[in-house]
């Protein structure tokens, strides 16, 4: 065995470090998002210590309903990078295919993965747990349509990321959604955030979903104002990433960047 | 005798710069319907520049393109339905069969009654036997195949070549010479293909176009071209020209 064989390895992967997004965000990103998400889930159930009504509804309704989110978001940047990754991109773009049609295909995409995730996780919730999620009601459309544009939207703003910066920024297709999770108040309503979390969740789409959900599961009614807030926010999120998209396209398009990405 | 009276692609004071440096400078040339032209020049001449800009995946700083006599950027949509792009740097979607390849990429372009078109062109290009083969599990012959299958999938009028030859083994490189004539004399198709390979260039082009350094150099038939340059062969002259001995 020789040193020097095993530190050139080790050597290879730290010159990684000075430039790549992807390992910084193993070492900064992950750690500060797990940190604030199960330190306020944390400050919740200390709060409520035995009296934490119908937990397992808010926990594995909460779940399921963030993975709506999440699955919204990597359908669509995970169906671009499947371009990326089978050299694929190019073909596309000499076609006459619009940006617009191949935004909306992405869409699509992600609503079939979300209808096929979301009935095996309401199924596995329902045999495991005895969750029925359909307890929620009617409700649940408005919510889970919320959620379903919202990861849209942060879908859409990675692949403009990612066509603009590359394969380096590949990671973002699994890590962006979850940099909204702590303040999505996903899994503890947003009062136990700190004053100024409370007011950046209050311009987070999925927050009002969550507080939403809670209030149907406590109170049996889904608050009006936190569904207009939500479809408000979120065609002000959908539009903006929408025209975030096209100016990327333009700027690659200008670079030259469009043909080499994946290279 | 090709006779060049139409235009189909009209490009004039074409410049692209990236990062302060002129990757294109200033170029200006006409395709004429039916022709094949070949563009020729060192590693980063400014061929696959101007390739890409034609077919709008890259935006000109400044100069004008015209196809088929429309501004590309203002009739985007009608002039790519009518061409076509072929590059052995590209590939496509590995996991699906060369059957689901094709009808992908009929819908893409509109093609009507599909199923028909890539019957034909399977057997055309000898690889209807392996229509429902993985693309991944191809060879590099078969693949070469498949894609000059796919970029005939619309019926282009002009088919856009970046190197189409490059990484193919001198057997496959030379039957997919054939097959791009036999396809140009059976469909008077337009063809713009670069590549660095000289023989392949006199054997294949009528007429050449000569980028270094972002500048037009030289522009005619090969024998043209061989003979303005005094030299006996257009290797000769490429690395007359590489070398800076223009």
């Amino acid at each position: 065995m020789k040193a020097h064989r095993i530190w050139a390895l080790v050597s290879r992967h730290l010159y990684l470090y000075k430039r790549s997004l992807p390992r910084l965000m193993e070492v900064f990103y992950w750690p500060l998002l797990d940190l604030l998400l199960w330190g306020f889930i944390t400050i919740y159930l200390k709060g409520y210590k035995e009296n934490l009504p119908g937990y397992v509804t808010f926990f594995i309704g909460a779940l399921i309903l963030w993975d709506i989110l999440f699955r919204s978001q990597s359908g669509i940047s995970v169906s671009f990078l499947e371009e990326v990754w089978s050299r694929n991109l190019l073909n596309l773009f000499v076609s006459p295919l619009r940006v617009s049609e191949f935004l909306i295909s992405t869409m699509l995409i992600s609503i079939f993965k979300v209808i096929a995730i979301s009935v095996v996780s309401a199924i596995l919730a329902l045999i495991f747990y005895s969750f029925n999620i359909l307890s929620i009601g009617i409700s649940l459309l408005p919510l889970v349509i919320n959620l379903l544009i919202m990861g849209w939207a942060i879908g859409i703003v990675t692949t403009a990321l990612i066509l603009r910066y590359g394969q380096q920024a590949e990671i973002l297709a699994w890590g962006l959604a979850f940099l909204f999770q702590p303040v999505s108040a996903v899994f503890y309503p947003v009062d136990v955030l700190p004053g100024f979390l409370k007011v950046i969740a209050r311009y987070i789409p999925s927050s009002h979903v969550f507080e939403g959900m809670r209030s149907v599961i406590k109170d049996g009614r889904l608050p009006v104002n936190e569904l207009v807030w939500a479809f408000g926010l979120n065609l002000v999120y959908l539009v903006s990433s929408i025209i975030f998209f096209n100016w990327i396209f333009k700027i690659v398009k200008i670079k030259g960047s469009l043909v080499k990405i994946g290279e | 005798m090709l006779v060049m009276d139409n235009v189909v692609v009209e490009v004039r004071d074409l410049t692209k710069v990236f990062n302060g440096v002129k990757a294109v400078d200033n170029i200006s040339f006409d395709i004429y319907e039916g022709e094949i032209l070949g563009l020729l020049g060192p590693n980063g001449a400014g061929k696959t520049t101007i390739i890409q800009m034609l077919l709008d995946v890259i935006t000109p700083t400044s100069g004008r393109i015209k196809v088929f006599g429309k501004n590309l950027a203002k009739h985007r949509e009608e002039i790519l339905s009518r061409v076509n792009f072929s590059s052995a740097y590209v590939s496509m979607p590995h996991s699906l069969t060369i059957s689901e390849n094709m009808r992908f990429f009929a819908r893409l372009y509109g093609v009507r009654g599909f199923e028909k078109k890539i019957d034909d062109l399977l057997v055309s290009f000898g690889i209807e036997g392996e229509k429902d083969r993985l693309t991944r599990t191809l060879s590099s012959g078969m693949m070469s195949r498949l894609y000059l299958a796919k970029s005939l999938l619309n019926d282009p009028r002009i088919l856009f070549l970046d190197e189409p030859t490059a990484s193919l083994d001198p057997d496959i490189a030379d039957k997919t010479r054939r097959m791009l004539k036999e396809i140009r004399e059976r469909s008077g198709l337009t063809i713009l293909y670069t590549s660095h390979n000289m023989k392949e260039m006199e054997e294949l082009s009528d007429r050449i176009i000569f980028i270094n350094k972002g500048h037009l150099v030289a522009e005619g038939s090969p024998r043209d071209i061989i003979e303005r340059f005094k030299e006996d062969d257009l290797e000769e002259v490429f690395l007359k020209i590489a070398r800076g001995g223009s």
